[in-house]
């Protein structure tokens, strides 16, 4: 079986003008379900603290959360592997023709899913329409207790109470990686930066990286398993997010 | 020959007492009711309509003030339920508010002559219907103050709104409905406002100067006022059929099990004009109870014929949930496979069955009978029903089926919050505006019912009575 240090991180160009298409490979098998991910999403991405209280009526804002089930009766029951949920950066997304504000908006560089926050004003259709279920609503204003308050990303936006969030694939990181490439006056390597979530993930079962280059990581992986599955991909919405089960 | 003439007479006599068209009064006494009816205010309409403006204050305008400022926490929406009471009580109320518009313009269409006394209680209702089903969408907004971001207007960053978008149909439709149906409400108003300004005396003399635009009653204004309300009338019944028909769409057009049914459309036109008539009959029924001589113009005969309408749309509507969920079964997607079980087993299952019962079985047991349908306490109360009915069957489009998802991971039930409050204030709001303007405005058009007394006439041919009628304008 073929484990990621037997792959060569490959050389990716972006060519100028164009953001590539970035996709993550996902595998449940070697996932094993420690939280690290949802931690660093929501430092990385100044997630709301939602607290105790409304946390138990289950408003915790999450971009990605670890599902996990049940099988079978009880008391034959058998875990399901871990599943990390999370925005699938649909190419044919049902959130983005429904709302009526175009605050859910598809870009044409990074062929991403955008939630622009200071357009939103919250009619929560595009979470509705939502088959993942992975977009989380600011309920209300939360306070951030000492010491995290100090803690905020300054590439991110913070959101107000009333604005839909989600999963950006951490947008600010491509841009950073792709000014600082330009800077350089050279291409963005594969595996130069990552999402908060990879990076975190202690057992590497997070691959960020372009999926149109057959030479990245996340192509070649998916290319060696062999057996990748998308979520709901019987309603046409075109998942950015291959998930690896059983292999 | 004595009892033929006893039994012609007796005869008359009922036909005069049943039908209004066939019972007129002098003019100017008839005028006399009507501004008696709009000036004779009791102590107890002063305490129920300080009752009503509490819970309104309460209900309505401090709850939402408190939503505003703490935000939507404190309401029950969560996921997966994102939508919840909000959008049943918006539904609710637009469907309140197709009564009027049904009964005002499709039966002014088809000239049907018992509708002359109510159509301006029921236009009311589509107005100020259409005001609560406003709050109830703007208060479900996480960001309301922003609302305007919704219409097209023009801006520097050339930001228009999404007309791919339900929610932007639905803005339109239901603004074109509002302009509309206020219009429609207004015209015939017209020359009882000019009634009402010759008889009053003080700020209701201004008042009705105004809103009667000089109007004096000339064959011109005549002509002008007529063809203004036959293109309104015709004009409005697309409309009608449009609002509703968009709404739904915001349910059918989104990609999830339950709502994506292509029979949404005339289900929720049916599920309108079904909570509608109830509402029109119990409004009706109210409104002959405690105002002044409303008995002699709101008679059983209307009562009748509004529950013959009303057993008509209950069938309908019958057909239709069952086509819906039969269509839906047979797609045989395993999501919406599990959520219609979950309407009726699921823990929510006794508010499915108490939706039968209120929308089909109540209405069909008694609005059969004619003498049950004629008595005006039980003909609204079966209103009131069949509105509570509707009012679960919205329930169970919105907050049950969103309960259910293809992430069962997110399942969760949706327990309200500080809508509760709010919906109790628009159903207070709507009843004080109404209170309100039953006491400005003429409730009855008084000028439309003397137009069909005047067509309407018994006349004898042999030993028969028949009702004869000139020609219908």
């Amino acid at each position: 079986m073929a484990t990621l240090n037997d792959l060569k991180i490959s050389e990716v160009k972006l060519s100028e003008g164009e953001g590539g298409k970035w996709g993550m490979v996902i595998d449940q098998d070697i996932c094993t379900g420690c939280q690290a991910c949802v931690a660093a999403c929501a430092m990385e991405n100044n997630i709301s603290f939602v607290g105790e209280e409304d946390s138990g009526y289950g408003r915790s804002m999450h971009w990605i959360r670890i599902e996990r089930f049940w099988e079978g009766e009880y008391p034959e029951v058998k875990m399901t592997p871990n599943q990390p949920m999370l925005c699938q950066q649909c190419g044919s997304a049902p959130c983005e023709p429904v709302c009526p504000a175009f605050a859910t908006v598809h870009s044409q560089a990074e062929k991403l899913n955008l939630q622009v926050y200071n357009r939103c004003v919250g009619t929560r259709y595009c979470a509705n329409n939502c088959p993942y279920q992975v977009r989380s609503f600011n309920w209300r204003d939360y306070k951030r207790p000492e010491p995290l308050a100090n803690q905020l990303n300054p590439d991110v936006t913070v959101r107000r109470r009333g604005v839909m969030e989600k999963c950006t694939f951490c947008i600010q990181r491509i841009h950073k990686a792709q000014d600082q490439a330009k800077a350089e006056g050279r291409e963005v390597m594969d595996g130069e930066f990552t999402t908060a979530c990879a990076q975190a993930c202690p057992a590497n079962a997070i691959t960020f990286g372009r999926t149109d280059d057959p030479r990245s990581l996340v192509s070649q992986l998916a290319k060696r398993r062999g057996h990748g599955a998308k979520h709901l991909e019987e309603l046409g919405t075109l998942p950015n997010v291959t998930y690896f089960k059983g292999g | 020959m004595t009892d033929h003439k006893n039994h012609a007479e007796h005869a008359e006599a009922h036909l005069r007492e049943k039908h209004l068209m066939l019972d007129p009064l002098p003019r100017g006494r008839m005028n006399e009711m009507v501004m008696e009816s709009m000036r004779h205010i009791t102590w107890k309409f002063w305490v129920v309509f300080g009752i009503l403006a509490a819970i309104s204050a309460y209900g309505l305008f401090y709850s939402w003030g408190v939503m505003i400022a703490e935000g939507l926490g404190v309401a029950g929406v969560n996921r997966p339920v994102y939508w919840g009471i909000f959008l049943v009580n918006t539904v609710f109320w637009i469907g309140i508010s197709h009564a009027g518009t049904f009964i005002s313009a499709i039966l002014r269409v088809f000239k049907a002559e018992f509708r002359r006394p109510f159509t301006r209680a029921a236009e009311l209702m589509t107005t100020f219907g259409l005001v609560q089903a406003g709050f109830s969408i703007f208060m479900h907004m996480g960001r309301v103050w922003l609302s305007y971001w919704l219409m097209p207007y023009p801006n520097q960053r050339l930001l228009w709104p999404n007309l791919h978008s339900p929610l932007s149909w639905d803005l339109l439709a239901i603004t074109t409905y509002i302009l509309g149906s206020t219009m429609y409400l207004f015209l015939p108003l017209i020359p009882d406002m000019a009634m009402a300004r010759d008889r009053s005396t003080g700020w209701r003399k201004t008042l009705y100067k105004i809103l009667a635009l000089g109007f004096r009653g000339t064959e011109g204004e005549w002509t002008h006022l007529r063809n203004a309300m036959n293109i309104f009338a015709f004009a409005i019944i697309p409309v009608m059929f449009s609002v509703h028909t968009i709404v739904s769409w915001d349910f059918a057009a989104a990609t999830r099990p339950g709502w994506s049914s292509t029979i949404f459309g005339p289900y929720f036109v049916i599920g309108a004009l079904h909570s509608g008539m109830g509402a029109v009959i119990t409004v009706l029924a109210i409104i002959r109870g405690t105002m002044k001589h409303m008995k002699y113009f709101i008679r059983p005969e209307h009562f009748d014929a509004i529950g013959k309408l009303m057993l008509i749309i209950s069938m309908t509507w019958a057909y239709f949930f069952f086509n819906d969920y039969m269509v839906q079964w047979y797609g045989g997607d395993k999501w919406t496979k599990q959520l219609l079980h979950f309407h009726e087993a699921g823990p929510m299952g006794w508010m499915w069955f108490a939706m039968l019962v209120c929308n089909v079985v109540i209405p069909w047991a008694i609005l059969w009978n004619p003498k049950w349908r004629s008595t005006p306490w039980l003909v609204s109360t079966v209103g009131i029903i069949i509105n509570v009915g509707m009012w679960f069957e919205r329930y169970i489009i919105v907050p049950i089926s969103l309960t259910i998802n293809r992430m069962p991971f997110t399942w969760r039930m949706y327990q309200p919050g500080i809508e509760i409050p709010l919906g109790i204030g628009t159903l207070a709001f709507f009843a004080l505006l109404y209170m309100a303007a039953s006491k400005l405005i003429p409730l009855i058009p008084v000028w439309e019912v003397q137009e069909g007394q005047m067509a309407h006439e018994l006349k004898k041919f042999g030993r028969e009575t028949v009702v004869t009628v000139s020609e219908l304008e």
